[in-house]
């Protein structure tokens, strides 16, 4: 006999190349709000996957004991028919719809066959009110609040008696009321006897309302700490979710900073969407000829924006500050102005905005620097083949020649097709995002490799990275950056991940 | 025992590696091309299909849709579409019919100045690329899908072509006008007749022929040999030489009976220097190569500083440029401007681009493709005339083989 809901039992997922859980253990009494903290990248949203049924039963190893028997769920359908159910951090509404027919999109009052409106709404009213959202059931979704569009999911979970929700970084997008809203509301659920698993990086909101934490790294399960025992504080998170070893997994480098390369003043920048937001605040940093820079920080902290919004405000609106190059202030009105004027820039999410996988190695490689490709304007092709070849060679792209498809090489050989993209172009300065995203860790060896040859080379490499234990082996000098401000600076001397994690989650001052 | 297992296997491989770097769905359709005409050749009665008149016929009246084909495989490989090209042929004839043609015959049109053939020729593309402005500003600037500015256009452009020829024709057109789409090179076959040579044989067009596979072989071996200079994989040689030379016969065959007839249409000659011209802009240029990068993946192509607006623009004014051709061949052919010309015929030249295997989701697709894709469909149409079919099993045909060609691709990809 058991006090615990769930109990997920050594469970281990295994994608191609890579053990996303490694032999994870997760149990969640009734009636619990239970934290699941860790880096990004670290397993917490697989764990959640495997349990919602994402991944069906018999993709992953291991065993779910929900209400004291075992679980098999084929999909998500399965899981909510139990009363699981998750909430993502992009959330699934549909905006045209109104807040009543999203609560029961899919799940919907029918008599004869046909939907019950009258009954809709007035069922709609309950959950409303259950979650505290005031609005009319027939407001269209897209006009509401991020805050009250949270509100609309979890009464879209209650419909469907709910008793194990799933938060993901369920306050991420919202201001400081609607998350104390929010979190008054999960305690609130609580005392109805709902449990809820609830995954975040603010770690003062699960100090506050966790009543256990379990925390995971590189797909373990690394602790589970009680919350109410006296010496558990946000430190003591941090602790657990940075780990303290830190093997052999980056190559030796001594770097040599010359001259500075590149100045950022005050730029600042707007959400597109909503130009009242600014998600880049006042951003000041430098980089050094030789040096490598890393900016951390936690998702939604305004990294890539920043990063973004630099190369040729390829994103965002209202965008303000300098830029100098060696001293001069440059424009960097399009990508083509950036990239002339000496800036690079490797995205964090290569299949959607760095690669054409449809197209060859040689031409994704030419593909930003084909002006220079051109003879008597038309392109060479025998050049581009030529130099695409010098490439593979250099960064090691494994593959049978550089006319084989980029969809079909490993992310690894992916990404250094990326990088041999932006270093053809000539960079002064290179910003990579996430250079080792989803690649397995011979590949990173070789990017970080290849980070530090363009360091020595002279130019300035910023990189950009969720896991701090890349950010402490590679970098001369890290900046923090949360809520789109820089929070603090390091040199790689006085950097440990406590201090970085301090900083990253450094929040605004509330007045 | 082993000995056999092992010969099989290295056979295998051989074969595998011999095929390596040929372009099997390329080189598929072409086949099924060459099958279709064998096909036809065997079932029409007494091989009409193949009659000297008859391959002159399949040139002319397939030009107007292959030269809509070119500009239609751009804009698709970039990821859009273009409905609006059949009216736009249709307005661009009634335009070419007014610079020409209604000064001199339409009564009442005296006080309007009448323009030489080549003028109103000239006039009628730049009015047609003028076309391209508008639906490029709005496709790329304002940001409108492709699919209703063109659908919008689609009404638009027959109204205007309605308007302009205030619901008459305009006829006929001055000979050289109509020789662009009837016309033969040196028809009377005067060089031949130089030389001692009567109506028997055009001799002009064996030469035309003769430059033609020249030109072939120069330029398939300087280009393998600037490859394997550099070390680049190219075809098996076998391959190479069985390709070309195939080719080569087929050239050599169509040249000899085009000989035969009336010599080299004048539309031909306009669609192999068409078809040269932009098969050099889409693998040679920056302009073609940012066309399959804006289709490939259009956020990588914004990242990578290609000014997509400006490509968009510039793709729909060329797409003008070619359907108002496409509209004078149509005219020069038809011997005047008429409301209903062209009906259709965006249609036709989507499945050509289609059949060519170009994809849907944009990025793929080759202007020979495109070319062979047409000539599939008037090679098509062609044989089921000869063979009276009528035009209900015309069409189902047609559509089916659209279908298939298409599915075939998806399967394809699948499977790998």
């Amino acid at each position: 006999m058991t006090q615990n809901i769930l109990e997920m039992q050594s469970i281990t997922k295994v994608f191609p190349g890579v053990r996303a859980l490694d032999n994870v253990s997760l149990n969640v009494s009734r009636g619990e709000i239970h934290a699941i903290c860790g880096e990004n990248g670290a397993g917490k949203s697989t764990l959640m996957k495997v349990l919602s049924g994402v991944y069906p039963h018999g993709t992953y190893e291991g065993d779910i004991v929900y209400e004291n028997e075992i679980v098999e769920f084929k999909n998500i359908r399965e899981s909510e028919a139990k009363g699981i159910v998750i909430i993502h951090q992009e959330l699934a509404l549909s905006p045209h719809l109104s807040i009543a027919e999203n609560i029961f999109l899919n799940n919907e009052i029918k008599k004869f066959g046909l939907i019950d409106w009258n009954k809709t709404g007035q069922e709609a009213q309950l959950l409303m009110a259950r979650v505290g959202l005031k609005e009319n059931p027939n407001t269209k979704v897209m006009d509401i609040g991020v805050g009250k569009q949270q509100l609309v999911e979890i009464a879209k979970a209650l419909s469907k008696r709910v008793k194990l929700l799933i938060l993901d970084e369920p306050t991420a997008a919202l201001n400081d009321e609607d998350s104390a809203h929010l979190l008054s509301l999960l305690r609130h659920l609580k005392e109805q006897g709902i449990s809820c698993i609830i995954i975040s990086h603010k770690l003062n909101e699960i100090a506050t309302i966790a009543d256990k934490t379990t925390i995971i790294r590189d797909g373990k399960t690394i602790e589970t700490l009680d919350m109410k025992a006296d010496n558990v504080d946000q430190e003591r998170i941090i602790k657990g979710m940075v780990g303290r070893e830190m093997a052999n997994r980056y190559p030796a480098h001594e770097s040599n900073p010359g001259a500075e390369i590149m100045r950022v003043e005050n730029w600042t920048a707007h959400h597109p969407d909503d130009p009242s937001r600014v998600v880049v605040d006042h951003v000041n940093i430098n980089v050094r000829k030789g040096e490598i820079v890393g900016i951390a920080g936690i998702m939604g902290a305004g990294r890539t924006e920043f990063a973004r919004s630099l190369f040729g405000k390829s994103w965002g609106t209202n965008i303000s500050g300098k830029v100098f190059i060696n001293g001069q202030e440059i424009k960097v009105n399009t990508v083509k102005e950036a990239i002339k004027n000496g800036l690079a820039y490797a995205t964090e999410d290569r299949k959607r905005f760095g690669l054409n996988l449809i197209d060859d190695i040689k031409r994704n490689i030419s593909m930003a620097s084909l002006d220079t490709f051109v003879k008597r304007g038309l392109v060479d092709d025998n050049k581009e083949f030529e130099v695409a070849s010098g490439y593979r060679e250099s960064m090691n792209i494994k593959a049978p020649s550089v006319l084989s498809v980029v969809g079909k090489l490993s992310g690894g050989n992916q990404q250094k097709v990326v990088l041999s993209q932006w270093i053809n172009v000539k960079p002064e300065v290179l910003i990579l995002d996430e250079p080792t995203r989803g690649i397995d860790v011979g590949a990173k060896y070789e990017i970080y490799t290849i980070i530090q040859r363009l360091a020595d080379e002279g130019k300035g490499v910023i990189v950009i990275s969720s896991e701090l234990p890349e950010l402490l082996g590679i970098c001369d000098r890290i900046y923090a950056l949360a809520e789109g401000r820089i929070t603090g600076e390091v040199s790689k001397a006085e950097a440990t991940p406590e201090l970085l994690m301090k900083y990253m989650t450094t929040e605004k001052d509330t007045k | 025992m082993s000995i056999t297992t092992e010969k099989k296997t290295s056979l295998m491989d051989n074969l595998r590696t011999r095929l390596e770097g040929v372009n099997l769905r390329q080189n598929g359709i072409f086949l099924a091309l060459i099958g279709l005409i064998l096909f036809f050749a065997a079932t029409t009665p007494n091989a009409a299909s193949i009659t000297p008149n008859n391959w002159s016929n399949l040139v002319v009246q397939n030009g107007y849709i292959l030269v809509l084909a070119i500009g239609m495989v751009m804009v698709i490989i970039a990821g859009h579409i273009d409905l609006s090209v059949g009216s736009l042929a249709a307005f661009i004839g009634a335009v070419a019919g007014v610079l020409v043609v209604r000064p001199l015959e339409q009564d009442g049109w005296e006080w309007l100045p009448a323009f030489p053939w080549w003028a109103g020729i000239l006039g009628a593309i730049v009015v047609g690329a003028l076309v391209g402005v508008w639906q490029g500003f709005w496709v790329a600037y304002v940001g409108i899908p492709a699919f209703i500015v063109t659908l919008a256009g689609m009404l638009l452009f027959r109204g205007m072509a309605l308007m302009t020829l205030q619901n008459s024709n305009i006829g006929p057109f001055p000979d050289e006008f109509r020789a662009i789409g009837n016309g033969f090179l040196d028809k009377e076959n005067a060089l031949g007749a130089a030389i001692g040579m009567g109506e028997s044989f055009n001799i002009m067009a064996l030469l035309v022929t003769a430059v033609g596979v020249i030109a072939i072989w120069i330029q398939t071996l300087s280009q393998r040999r600037g490859r394997i200079k550099y070390g680049q994989p190219v075809e098996p040689q076998t391959w190479f030489f069985v390709k070309n030379i195939v080719l080569t016969v087929m050239v050599a065959y169509v040249g000899f009976q085009l000989s035969q007839a009336n010599g080299i249409p004048f539309t031909l000659l306009l669609l192999i220097f068409l078809i040269v011209l932009y098969t050099m802009i889409m693998n040679k240029t920056t302009f073609g190569r940012h066309i399959y990068a804006i289709g490939g993946n259009l956020h990588a192509a914004m990242l990578s500083g290609i000014n997509v607006r400006r490509v968009n623009f510039w793709l729909f004014v060329n797409m003008g440029a070619l359907a108002a051709l496409s509209g004078v061949l149509i005219a020069a052919r038809m011997n005047s401007a008429v409301p209903k010309a062209g009906d259709g015929f965006e249609l036709d030249a989507i499945s050509s681009v289609f059949i060519g295997g170009a994809a849907v989701q944009g990025g793929v697709g080759t202007v020979t493709g495109s070319m062979i894709g047409g000539l599939i469909q008037g090679v098509l149409a062609n044989g089921m005339n000869l063979n009276s079919v009528g035009i209900d099993a015309q069409m189902t045909v047609k559509g089916l083989v659209l279908l298939l060609a298409v599915a075939f691709d998806v399967w394809s990809k699948n499977r790998k």
